[in-house]
C-alpha cells in the first residue's frame, strides 16, 4: 500500500518536472523556432524529467522520505530508463534528424540513422577501455557498464565547465579587468567601418558597371572555358576580366576587413555598457562578489592541485568534517545527527540546484549562439545529452559530498563503480581547464588593448 | 552612367531566412552557390533603370545593405548594428514563410530600424509596441518579401499566402513570395519584377524628386527618455 503511495508521488513529480522542461524548451531555448518536430520537444522534457528526478530521490534520501524499498526500486527504474534515454533513443534520433537535413540521404533516412547509432555506440564502447572504471565481473550490458562510461563523459563536461566558470566569473563580475573605452573610441571606429563600406560599395559598383557592358555588347563569359578557350586566353588577354578579378579580390580583402571591424565595434559597445551596469549598485555587488569568487577559484585550484599531487581522495565530506571540527575544537555541543542531516540536506540542494540553474542558464547561451533553423532539431538533441550525462554524473560526485549514512543508496545501486576515479579525473579535467581558461583569457585580454592603440 | 548619389535600401530580417541569398538574386540575377552566416552586415550594388522604357530613363546604383543579426540581440548588439541605420531610402522586409516567428519578428526589425533612422542626437526608447498608425504615416518605403516558397506543401499555401497578405497590409506594402535558389520567380516580366522594380522606382522618388522637405523619415510621434546618452553619429 504505502508502495503505491510511494509510486505516486514519484510520479506525480515526474510529471511537475516534465512540464517545467516543456515550458522550458518553449518559452526559453525556441522562442525564435516554431516547432514543427513534437518529438524534439517531448525527448527533451523527458531527459530533463528523469534527471530531476535522480536528484529528488537523492532528497529524500537525505531527509528519510518515502519508504526505503521503494525508494530503491524507483532508484533502479529512473536509472534504466535514463541510460536508455541517453543511450539509445536520444543518439538514434540525432542521427536521423541529422539525416534529415542532408538532402542526399534523404529516401534511406532509417537506415542511415541505424548506421550512425551504430558508429556511436561502437565509440562509446570503446571509450570504456583505457580507463580502470569497473572490475571485471559484470556481463556486458549491464547498468555499472553503461553508467561508467556515462559518468567518464560527464564527469569531463562538468569537469571543463567547472574549470572554465570558476575562472570566467570573477574576471566577468570585477571592474577591474574592464577596458576603458571612451565615445571617441567608438565613434572613430563606427567611422571606419562606413568608410571601408564606401569602398566596397564603389568597388561593386564598378564591377557591376562591366558586367553590365559586357553583357551589353554580348560578352556573357569572361571566364575562359574549354580547351580552346583556355589556349586563346594566353594570347589574348580580356582586359576587362583580369581587372574585374582584381576588383573582386579587392572586395574579398575589405569585406573581411568589414567583419573584423564590426565585430570590434560590438566588443567595444558591449564594453562600455558594462562599464556603465558597474557604476550601478548591482554592479557594485557583482564586483564585490567577484573577489569573493576569485579567492574561491583559487582555492579550488590549489585543492585540486594538492588532491592530484598527493594521490589524495578525501575520505570525509565537507558536513561530517565541519560538525567534528565544531564538536572537537570548538567545544560547542550540539544534536550531531539532527543537524548533519538538515545541513547536507542544505547543502546537496544548493549544489543542485545551483548546478542545474547553472547548466540550464549555460545550454541556452550555447543555443543562441551557434542554432540555425536548420540545425535547431540537432542541436537542442545534443543539448539534452548533455544535460542527461552531466546530471547523471552530478549523482556520481554528490556522492562525496555526503554523510556515509546517505551515500548507501547510490552505493548499493551503481554498485562496484570506482568511485576514486571519477574524483581524480574530475580534479584532473578542472585543473587543466581553469589554467587553460585563465591563459585564454589572459591573451585575450592583452591582445584587445593592442588593437584598440592601433586605430 | 548616373552620377553616384545614394540610394540605401535595407534588407532586414531573422537569421537564416535567406536574406543574403535574396540580395545576391536581386543583384547578380544568379542564385547564390553558398550561403553562409552573415556577420555585420554585406553590402551589394543593382543597377535599376528608374521608369523603364519611358523617355526619362535614367539608369540608378541601389545599394542593398544586408545587415545580420537577431531581434532579440542585447542593447550594445543593437547600438552596433544602429550605425548601418542612417539616411535610409528604403527598407525591404524579409521572412521565412515556413517559420511564423520570423513574420511576427518583422514588426520589431521595422521599428528598430525606422527609430534609429532620425535626428541622431538623444537615444530614442518607444515601448515597442507596434502601432498601425505609424506605418501609415511612414515615409519610407517598405517592401515584404517571403521565402521558401518551394518548402510549403501545395496544400497549405493559400493559409499561408492570406496569413503574409494580412502581414503586408499591415505594414502598407507590397509584398512577393518567391524561392530564392530559384531565378524564375523573378524572371522579367513577371508580377514579382514588376512589383520591385515600383517598388525601386518608389525610393529613388522618394529620394530625388520630392525634395520638399521629405526627407524627414519615420514616425511623427517619438517618446524620448530625457537624460539618456547623448550620441552624436555623423551623417556621411
Amino acid at each position: 500500500m504505502s508502495f503505491l503511495i510511494d509510486s505516486s508521488i514519484m510520479v506525480t513529480s515526474q510529471v511537475l518536472f516534465f512540464g517545467f522542461g516543456w515550458l522550458f524548451f518553449m518559452r526559453k531555448l525556441f522562442k525564435d523556432y516554431e516547432v514543427r518536430q513534437y518529438v524534439v520537444q517531448v525527448i527533451f522534457s523527458v531527459t530533463f524529467a528523469f534527471s530531476c528526478t535522480m536528484f529528488e530521490l537523492i532528497i529524500f534520501e537525505i531527509l528519510g522520505v518515502l519508504n526505503s524499498s521503494s525508494r530503491y526500486f524507483h532508484w533502479k527504474l529512473n536509472l534504466c530508463v535514463i541510460l536508455l534515454i541517453l543511450v539509445f533513443m536520444v543518439p538514434f534520433y540525432i542521427g536521423y534528424f541529422v539525416v534529415s537535413n542532408i538532402r542526399l540521404l534523404h529516401r534511406q533516412k532509417l537506415l542511415f540513422a541505424c548506421v550512425l547509432w551504430l558508429t556511436f555506440m561502437y565509440f562509446f564502447w570503446k571509450l570504456g577501455d583505457p580507463f580502470p572504471i569497473l572490475s571485471p565481473k559484470h556481463g556486458i550490458l549491464s547498468i555499472e557498464q553503461l553508467i561508467s562510461r556515462v559518468g567518464v563523459i560527464g564527469v569531463t563536461l562538468m569537469a571543463l565547465l567547472s574549470g572554465f566558470g570558476a575562472v570566467n566569473c570573477p574576471y566577468t563580475y570585477m571592474s577591474y579587468f574592464l577596458r576603458n573605452v571612451t565615445d571617441a573610441d567608438i565613434l572613430a571606429l563606427e567611422r571606419r567601418l562606413l568608410q571601408t563600406m564606401d569602398m566596397i560599395i564603389s568597388k561593386k559598383k564598378r564591377i557591376a558597371v562591366a558586367h553590365r557592358t559586357m553583357f551589353q555588347r554580348g560578352e556573357v563569359h569572361n571566364k575562359p572555358t574549354g580547351f580552346w578557350g583556355m589556349i586563346k586566353s594566353v594570347t589574348t588577354s580580356v582586359a576587362g576580366s583580369e581587372n574585374l578579378s582584381l576588383i573582386q579580390q579587392e572586395v574579398d580583402a575589405l569585406e573581411e576587413l568589414s567583419r573584423q571591424l564590426f565585430l570590434e565595434t560590438a566588443d567595444l559597445h558591449a564594453t562600455k555598457e558594462r562599464i556603465e551596469y558597474s557604476k550601478t549598485f548591482q554592479g557594485k555587488y557583482f564586483n564585490f562578489l567577484g573577489y569573493f569568487f576569485s579567492i574561491y577559484c583559487v582555492w579550488k585550484i590549489f585543492m585540486a592541485t594538492i588532491n592530484i599531487v598527493f594521490d589524495r581522495v578525501g575520505k570525509t565530506d565537507p558536513v561530517t568534517r565541519g560538525i567534528e571540527i565544531t564538536v572537537n575544537y570548538l567545544g560547542i555541543q550540539f544534536d550531531v545527527k539532527f543537524w548533519s542531516q538538515h545541513i547536507s540536506f542544505i547543502l546537496v540542494g544548493i549544489i543542485i540546484v545551483t548546478s542545474i540553474r547553472g547548466l540550464l542558464i549555460t545550454l541556452t547561451k550555447f543555443f543562441y549562439a551557434i542554432s540555425s533553423s536548420k540545425s535547431s532539431n540537432v542541436i537542442v538533441l545534443l543539448l539534452a545529452q548533455i544535460m542527461g550525462m552531466y546530471f547523471v554524473s552530478s549523482v556520481l560526485l554528490i556522492r562525496m559530498s555526503m554523510p556515509l549514512e546517505y551515500r548507501t543508496i547510490i552505493t548499493e545501486v551503481l554498485g562496484e563503480l570506482q568511485f576514486n576515479f571519477y574524483h581524480r579525473w574530475f580534479d584532473v579535467i578542472f585543473l587543466v581547464s581553469a589554467l587553460s581558461s585563465i591563459l585564454f583569457l589572459y591573451l585575450a585580454h592583452k591582445q584587445a588593448p593592442e588593437k584598440h592603440m592601433a586605430l | 552612367m548616373a552620377a553616384l548619389d545614394r540610394v540605401k535600401v535595407l534588407v532586414l530580417g531573422d537569421s537564416g531566412v535567406g536574406k543574403s541569398s535574396l540580395v545576391h538574386l536581386l543583384c547578380h540575377n544568379q542564385v547564390l552557390g553558398n550561403p553562409s552566416w552573415t556577420v555585420g552586415c554585406s553590402v551589394d550594388v543593382r543597377i535599376h533603370d528608374y521608369k523603364e522604357g519611358t523617355p526619362e530613363e535614367k539608369t540608378y546604383y541601389i545599394e542593398l545593405w544586408d545587415v545580420g543579426g537577431s531581434v532579440g540581440s542585447a542593447t550594445s548588439v543593437k547600438s552596433t548594428r544602429a550605425v548601418f541605420y542612417n539616411s535610409l531610402n528604403g527598407i525591404i522586409l524579409v521572412h521565412d514563410l515556413t517559420n511564423k516567428k520570423s513574420s511576427q519578428n518583422l514588426y520589431r526589425w521595422s521599428l528598430e530600424a525606422l527609430n534609429r533612422d532620425v535626428a541622431p542626437t538623444g537615444v530614442l526608447v518607444t515601448n515597442g509596441d507596434y502601432d498601425r498608425e505609424q506605418f501609415a504615416d511612414n515615409q519610407i518605403p517598405l517592401l515584404v518579401i517571403g521565402t521558401k516558397l518551394d518548402q510549403i506543401p501545395e496544400t497549405k499555401r493559400n493559409e499561408v499566402l492570406t496569413r503574409t497578405a494580412f502581414l503586408a497590409e499591415d505594414f502598407n506594402a507590397e509584398e512577393i513570395n518567391l524561392d530564392c535558389t530559384n531565378p524564375r520567380y523573378l524572371a522579367a516580366g513577371s508580377s514579382n519584377a514588376v512589383k520591385l522594380s515600383r517598388f525601386f522606382d518608389k525610393v529613388i522618388e522618394k529620394r530625388y524628386f520630392l525634395r520638399d522637405g521629405n526627407q524627414i523619415p519615420g514616425f511623427s510621434e517619438r517618446k524620448r527618455f530625457g537624460g539618456g546618452t547623448v550620441k552624436s553619429l555623423h551623417y556621411d
